[in-house]
């Protein structure tokens, strides 16, 4: 995983609430056996409206997202989180995430940041009045500025320290390799084994 | 100092600890058997390969097709084309990464939970995992086991390790002796009508009493399995002689000294007498009769002999709410009798009862006689050699001259994830696990039964139990 440290990318304003896993990626882009390429399924059915957010020109190559509360709610899959990293998101910010769609966006590197309700109200008139413009997240110091503004938001601490290392969780476990591989000296022989196979 | 005394599931996690979580970090644990399928594995391998990573540890990893495979025409290319493009990503990944499958058409292949029990994979005092809810059924034996999701599965292929939260722990105390009739599948339903779908929650369940110790292994894997219909992260029973024995000769099982010493470690997995659970909840096994399901979830259950509860008999608002759109969906009226309630398919599988024992229980309650006409009937045994041994017990044949079909081994009609499904409005008494809705097919609706229910059902076209078969 990618260190993340500080991040400017183009600003995205999701002025909805309760924006659920179903909503971010519909059920018929499960069937897929890659975990990559999932950019053109994220938010799938609402990019069919012409006026949606991410259809205009300014905000198509959005990395930013500010959304309402109660994002990621609903369906576990972590296929929503996919389909956000492939288009080209890095942060979402909004006042309320799912508890399992922040435990899946950690594993995947995408920073999800919890602002107050104002902070989003602000942001949204900001960026609304300047299409296209970018916003810095700095999760050092847990701030977000757009020209003027800046807000602070939330992330805890061992999901943040885990992204400004750059460390997924793989890697992170594989920093305790020692400690893996003594535990496996360690392990009694009776323990089962599936090779060689028996039948 | 004394050491403290212990849970089974604490004495587990105990010895599998490989760094402890310090300042807010999770514990690390060291996985002894990870069991992988189709449908939630090929991101995983994938991203493996991206990182450019291997399988740390393929002689503890094994891989079956079960969600997603026909149970018809096995020996034909899957119709299908995702399905097919799925299965062969599950193929393609076990060799690149030399990782053991049983595929369609293999003696071992089967749903994922009858296959590791089967073959003496799952022991007393491991750690298992799967990326399927239903892991919790290696529990029976005394394993810590627990469904995980996609990244944690390419974590645990990478790194034989799983970052785990701590966890409560809560007895579930079954006592006394099971009436004629009442089965395993009948304790579990009952437990989770009592404590609530979500009553598990953050919890490793342990199943104690003297009616889980009279249980066979296979009607503990029954209760284990539904452990996560209660939302708990794991279900477990302690070891003793029945999982001796039901061990002792399966293929992986050890052998020699290596069981001697197994089973000396093994008998120390039992809770210390002086432990204290987070939660206890008791349960009468003598005053149990069938349990049904008539909701959407697995916690809407009554006896058989009741009718469908009015929903202003539930004083929780949320409660009342759930099952007055479960009725409507249902399409039932309170106060109908549940034996006056009419199906048109018996489903007997999936990894809740498809083993041998749910199977001959079934058969003898329909030797000899033919299903109702209203009726139709599907057994799909939980692997490939369920089926054969079934064979050679004639099962088969008394399944088939019943007018069931008998299928191949697989999911099936448990998720509809395969051409097995209902069609909408179809209603089904099924030995399976999930009867939340479209789960068995779109508009589908499901009543979960023991196998035995399961029989005198097929038999009288109503919800019945053998013993109102009387002499018919
Ligand atoms: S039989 Fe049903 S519950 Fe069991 S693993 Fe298969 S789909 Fe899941």
């Amino acid at each position: 995983m990618e260190k993340f440290s500080v991040f400017s990318g183009v600003a995205v304003p999701l002025r909805r609430s309760n924006v659920d896993t179903d909503q971010i990626i519909p059920a018929v882009y499960l069937k897929r056996i890659t975990k990559s390429g999932f950019e053109d399924a994220l938010f799938a059915s609402w990019r069919n409206d012409p006026e949606f957010v991410l259809n205009q020109p300014a905000f198509a190559k959005g990395q930013v997202l500010v959304a309402g509360p109660d994002f990621g709610t609903g369906s576990s899959r972590e296929h929503a989180v996919w389909a956000l990293r492939d288009y080209g998101f890095r942060v979402v910010l909004s006042p309320k995430f799912a508890d399992i769609f922040r435990g899946n966006a950690g594993k995947q590197g995408l920073v999800t940041g919890q602002i107050s309700e104002a902070d989003a109200e602000r942001l949204w008139v900001a960026i609304e009045a300047n299409p296209g413009v970018e916003i810095t997240v700095d999760l050092t110091t847990k701030v977000a500025r757009l020209k003027d503004i800046s807000v602070s938001f939330e992330i805890d601490e061992y999901t943040r320290w885990r992204l400004l290392e750059g460390l997924d969780d793989i890697a992170l476990t594989l920093t305790h390799q020692l400690a893996i591989d003594e535990f496996e000296k360690r392990r009694p022989a009776w323990m089962p084994k599936t090779l060689p196979a028996r039948n | 100092m004394a050491e403290k005394p212990l849970t089974l599931a604490e004495k587990i996690w105990r010895d599998h600890l490989v760094v402890k979580g310090e300042s807010g970090a999770p514990d690390l644990l060291y996985i002894d058997l990870h069991l992988v399928h189709e449908v939630t594995s090929p991101q995983a391998f994938d991203g493996l390969r991206l990182a450019g990573r291997q399988v740390r540890r393929p002689d503890l990893t094994i891989a079956t097709e079960d969600h997603n495979t026909p149970t018809i025409d096995i020996d034909k290319p899957i119709a299908d084309p995702t399905s097919r493009t799925q299965i062969e990503a599950l193929r393609h990944n076990a060799k690149e990464f030399g990782i053991r499958i049983h595929s369609l058409g293999d003696i071992d292949q089967g749903i994922v939970h009858v296959v590791g029990p089967q073959l003496g994979l799952t022991m007393p005092g491991i750690t298992v995992v799967c990326g399927d809810s239903h892991t919790s059924t290696h529990g029976a034996f005394g394993a810590l086991a627990m469904g995980i999701g996609t990244s944690e599965v390419e974590h645990v292929l990478a790194t034989q390790t799983l970052p785990l939260a701590p966890f409560k722990t809560m007895a579930i105390n079954v006592e006394g002796t099971l009436r004629e009739g009442v089965t395993a599948k009948d304790i579990i339903l009952a437990v989770i009508a009592q404590i609530g779908t979500g009553g598990g929650q953050g919890y490793v369940l342990e199943y104690r009493g003297s009616a889980i110790r009279a249980l066979s292994m296979e009607g503990r894997m029954t209760i284990c399995n539904m452990s996560i219909e209660a939302g708990a992260r794991a279900g477990m029973v302690a070891p003793d002689e029945t999982t001796f024995a039901y061990l002792k000769s399966r293929p992986h099982a050890p052998t020699g000294n290596n069981w001697d010493e197994a089973v000396e470690y093994w008998k120390s997995l039992v809770t210390d007498e002086d432990a204290v659970f987070d939660k206890e909840v008791f349960l009468d096994a003598s005053a149990l009769d069938p349990f049904v399901t008539w909701g959407t979830n697995p916690g809407q259950g009554v006896s058989l002999n009741d009718v469908v509860p009015d929903p202003d008999s539930f004083s929780d608002p949320n409660e009342r709410a759930a099952a007055i759109r479960a009725l409507e969906y249902m399409d039932l009226k309170p106060g109908i009798k549940m034996k006056d309630i009419q199906v048109d398919t018996v489903f007997l599988g999936s990894c809740t009862n498809s083993r041998i024992e749910d199977l001959r229980a079934a058969a003898k309650i329909i030797s000899g006689k033919k299903k109702a006409d209203n009726i139709r009937m599907m057994v799909v045994p939980g692997s490939q050699k369920v089926r054969l041994q079934a064979e050679q017990e004639g099962l088969d044949k008394i399944f088939k001259d019943f007018g069931a079909e008998w299928r191949f081994a697989g999911c099936s009609m448990c998720l509809g994830m395969n051409p097995d499904q209902l069609a909408p409005g179809e209603r089904a008494a099924s030995t399976s696990n999930r009867n939340f809705e479209g789960r068995q097919g779109k508009g589908a609706r499901t009543h979960l039964v023991s196998p035995l229910v399961a029989a005198a059902t097929a038999i009288r076209g109503t919800l019945s139990a053998p013993a109102d078969l009387g002499d018919n």
